[in-house]
């Protein structure tokens, strides 16, 4: 019965699409909506009732206000890289794929920015300007791949965030499309407006407060020099006060990352990166600037890594070297896939100076659940990736997988952190949301979304769960799991 | 540490909702310039200070709002560390909270960020008197809306601010000023140039020329010595080439480390001391792109640039309306400050649309700040 009712509304909506979408950007047979059925999170599998894919912003508009006039929700997607299952779409909603918005606009050389479209790749930004020494900072794993809309809509991160700063801090101004089909300009091409920091409220915002059809970037210098260390530690606290020693020096590296001996062994055996398999821990740390500025900094850091006990202090020797030890790092993940036939990923964010506690506890929960986990860290900026190691054939297995995972987060949340600092919660976590969160806290929320899409039509379902969720939360078990896309670097 | 006293103020906020009485957020009052007055009962929030946890390995700092923004920094400063947007006090007393809700950044605001750049968390009271917690005391944290972002510039219309977490960052090494005589339009030149090379510039600023003094390029490079020595040679090298092609001639006073004259100076910018700022009945404060080309050509009258070009200060004769029209032609927006208070660019009517509702969904009854930021918010 309801799926008759939905034959009939997808009909309806077809034929008023058709008015102003050429037959191509509409798309409603089976085989044609399959490619859309998940992002990057592939577990969680749904397929949408259309697919809409417009070339315009008028059509956007008009897209959307067929749509708020029918009640029908709407799915926008970007690239589909995302990890939290953020795009998956709705069995009775539409999906609105920004794929065609693929142009960069405008390059203002004078102001440093650029105007480019929500479908542009992250990495075609810094392409385009890197002729004039210029870049564009957030570098979120998926780079190749990802786009620059679902970038702001997840508040995308990377390896240089310590120094460079999220999407939020890389960002002028944003065109939006609302629910109801009209246009919002927010932000501007200066440094700041008038008003509510609606910039900062929409980056991050997951898809559920508006479409973004037009992104200003800011764009950097390239740094004069940049230079890469490795150290290996026999003792993780070691290398988590080197981290500490390392800023409290007054230097903020552009890139820190940590990993732990499973992940080390896993990335070595992968990719040849030089790592010591023996290390209990590596750190790997990137300095940036000026030439001199860089030289003394490496110096410095040296003696910073060898008095924290560091069992081996190595300067990359070459450009060669420096993307060698880099190599290791960025293959971390697709490395542990290939050692365990699958795994499943975290991303919660923890004060740093909690990081023994945590990795003690991660590592405590590992031997109650017979799992073994391998962790990669932003050490700089804290943001722990823990990777548990686990075979979804074997019955129940996934399932401990997962409240394991969700035990991690909780643990993050314990000591002061956060369920996630870069993947967003989507639909993976949104019951952890449920621990983050009082109910006053999300009831809040749920009144900000209103304020854009009164009547809940973008992204049902996702980011902030419904206080009658968490109430259920504990009886449910979804599928969470391995990534698709293995050609893409994670990390 | 003084006692938490969010409970009491949670309490008379939820008085006032259910009486529907309108609440003036009440600090050292040393922002009241910076919105419109509003005439409502006043709540002090002055007696919630104090700083909740600070470790400085962390780069974090977490205050109540009413902590005094002398005493942060000085705790700041006794571990090398600093608020990175440098944010203008306006006043002995002025607080956190004040400077958050205002949401007020220094001349390092291009370079470094701004202030809702360094936010990372906040603890608010909403408009139905509920306390709630946003963001965190992490950096990099995707869980739920930016809510605590969006507290920054609101002026306590969205929600009296509690507690707030900020990410600091090492003072720099070592601090040097160049001063070099030129033109605005040079300066604007100039400053474009070096801001597409990657240098330790944390200010740039132009002085108009007066009856005494030609106008005046004002930079500062903060950072490790090496990179500060380096980048002042490369400067005085591009200048010179600049000032020979427009043959002008080269007049350059260097400010060593840390200068006691050049560091006041650049306080005296931030708290808009400089006698530029002192005999002005309206003053503008225009935020444009940087490299928006001179504007007294189009608004004549007197104009101060900091930011590398991206805020101007105008004492001009020309009337409101033309200030804003052509604000926003430039891709920018201005505000009028005069001693009534500070009169905003208007909002379009989608925007407006938005404005409110946001501001119904923090206060339904509007009784936080009423009118502060905009008449119907």
């Amino acid at each position: 019965m309801q799926i008759e009712s939905q034959g009939v509304l997808a009909n309806q909506l077809v034929t008023l699409f058709l008015q102003f979408l050429a037959a191509e950007s509409v798309l409603f047979r089976e085989e044609e909506r399959r490619p859309y059925e998940c992002d990057g999170l592939s577990v969680y599998r749904q397929l949408p009732l259309l697919v809409v894919l417009p070339e315009t912003v008028e059509q956007v508009q008009q897209v959307l206000r067929i749509c708020s006039e029918h009640k029908v929700p709407v799915v926008a997607r970007g690239a589909g890289t995302g990890l939290s299952g953020g795009a998956l779409p709705l069995a009775d909603g539409v999906l609105l794929s920004l794929a065609k918005f693929n142009q960069i606009l405008d390059i203002d050389l004078q102001n440093r920015c650029a105007r480019v479209q929500p479908g542009v790749r992250n990495l075609a930004i810094s392409e385009a300007v890197a002729v004039h020494n210029l870049y564009y900072a957030p570098d979120p794993s998926s780079q190749i791949a990802c786009s620059i809309g679902g970038n702001v809509a997840e508040n995308a991160g990377g390896v240089h965030c310590l120094k460079y700063g999220l999407t939020v801090h890389n960002i002028l101004k944003l065109e939006i499309v609302t629910m109801e089909g009209e246009r919002l300009t927010i932000g501007s091409d200066a440094l700041d407006t008038p008003g509510f920091d609606l910039l900062a409220l929409f980056t991050g915002s997951e898809g559920m407060l508006g479409v973004i059809v037009e992104v200003t970037v800011k764009l950097l210098p390239k740094p004069e020099a940049v230079q890469v260390l490795l150290a290996a530690f026999d003792d993780v606290v070691k290398a988590s006060d080197a981290v500490g020693k390392i800023i409290a020096a007054g230097i903020i590296p552009a890139g820190l990352e940590m990993m732990d001996n499973p992940a080390i062994c896993a990335a070595e055996a992968f990719a040849q990166a030089g790592y010591p398999e023996d290390a209990v821990a590596i750190l790997l740390c990137e300095l940036d600037g000026g030439q001199q500025e860089v030289v003394v900094q490496v110096e410095q850091v040296k003696t910073i890594l060898q008095d924290c006990g560091a069992t081996d202090v190595r300067v990359a020797a070459s450009v060669a070297e420096r993307e060698k030890f880099w190599k290791g790092r960025k293959a971390a993940f697709p490395a542990i896939g290939r050692i365990s036939p699958d795994y499943y990923c975290m991303d919660g964010t923890i004060p740093r100076h909690q990081l023994a506690k945590v990795l003690a506890g991660i590592a405590a929960l590992s031997e109650e659940y017979s799992l073994p986990v391998a962790n990669v860290f932003h050490a700089g900026d804290g943001n722990l990736h823990p990777l548990i190691l686990f075979d979804a054939s074997r019955p129940g297995e996934l399932e401990r997988t997962e409240e394991m995972g969700g035990r991690i987060l909780d643990l993050c949340v314990a000591v002061g952190g956060t369920i996630t600092g870069e993947h967003g919660v989507g639909i993976e976590k949104i019951d952890q949301m449920c621990h983050q969160f009082s109910s006053a806290e999300l009831q809040q929320m749920h009144a900000l979304k209103a304020a854009f899409d009164p009547e809940g039509l973008l992204n049902p379902g996702k980011a902030v769960p419904t206080l009658h969720r968490c109430a259920e939360f504990g009886a449910m078990h979804v599928h969470k799991g391995a990534l698709p896309f293995p050609e893409l670097e994670r990390f | 540490m003084a006692k938490d006293v969010s409970n009491d103020l949670a309490a008379q906020v939820q008085q006032a909702f259910a009486e529907k009485q309108a609440l003036c957020i009440a600090g050292s009052g040393s922002k009241l310039p910076l919105g419109r007055a509003v005439s409502a009962q006043p709540l002090d929030v002055t007696a919630h200070q104090g700083i909740v946890e600070y470790m400085p390995t962390e780069l974090v700092i977490t205050a109540r709002a009413g902590t005094s923004l002398q005493a942060l920094e000085s705790v700041l400063a006794e571990s090398g560390q600093m608020l990175p947007f440098e944010p203008p006090h306006l006043g002995e007393g002025a607080t956190l909270g004040g400077t958050i809700a205002c949401g007020l950044s220094g001349p390092r605001r291009p370079y470094a960020g701004a202030a809702r750049d360094f936010t990372l968390g906040a603890r608010i009271i909403n408009g139905r008197g509920e306390v709630l917690s946003f963001g965190g005391q992490v950096m990099k944290n995707v869980a739920g809306y930016d809510a605590s972002r969006l507290m920054v510039g609101a002026q306590g219309t969205l929600g009296v601010l509690l507690e707030i977490s900020l990410k600091v960052l090492p003072r720099p090494a070592c601090e040097h000023t160049l001063v070099v005589d030129m033109d605005a339009a040079t300066a604007i030149a100039t400053m474009t140039r070096l801001a597409n090379v990657a240098l330790p510039l944390t200010a740039a600023c132009h002085l108009p020329a007066t009856s005494q003094q030609a106008g005046q390029l004002c930079l500062r490079l903060s950072g490790a010595k090496e990179a500060v020595m380096a980048a002042v040679a490369f400067i005085q090298e591009q200048i010179q080439k600049l000032l020979q092609k427009e043959q002008q001639t080269l007049s350059v006073t260097e400010k060593k480390n840390h200068d006691e004259q050049a560091s006041m100076f650049w306080q005296d910018l931030r708290e808009r001391r400089l006698p530029f700022f002192s005999d002005a009945d309206t003053l503008w404060r225009l935020s444009l792109p940087p490299a928006t080309p001179v504007l007294t050509e189009i608004l004549p009258g007197e104009c101060l640039l900091d930011w590398g070009g991206a805020q101007r200060w105008l004492k001009t004769e020309a009337s409101a309306d033309t200030v804003q029209a052509a604000a926003q032609k430039m891709g920018g927006h201005a505000a009028q400050l005069n001693q009534e208070g500070t009169v905003l660019a208007p909002l379009d009517s989608v925007l407006k649309k938005i404005h409110q509702q946001v501001k119904t969904a923090f206060d339904p009854r509007g009784i936080l700040n009423p009118g502060r930021l905009y008449e119907e918010l």
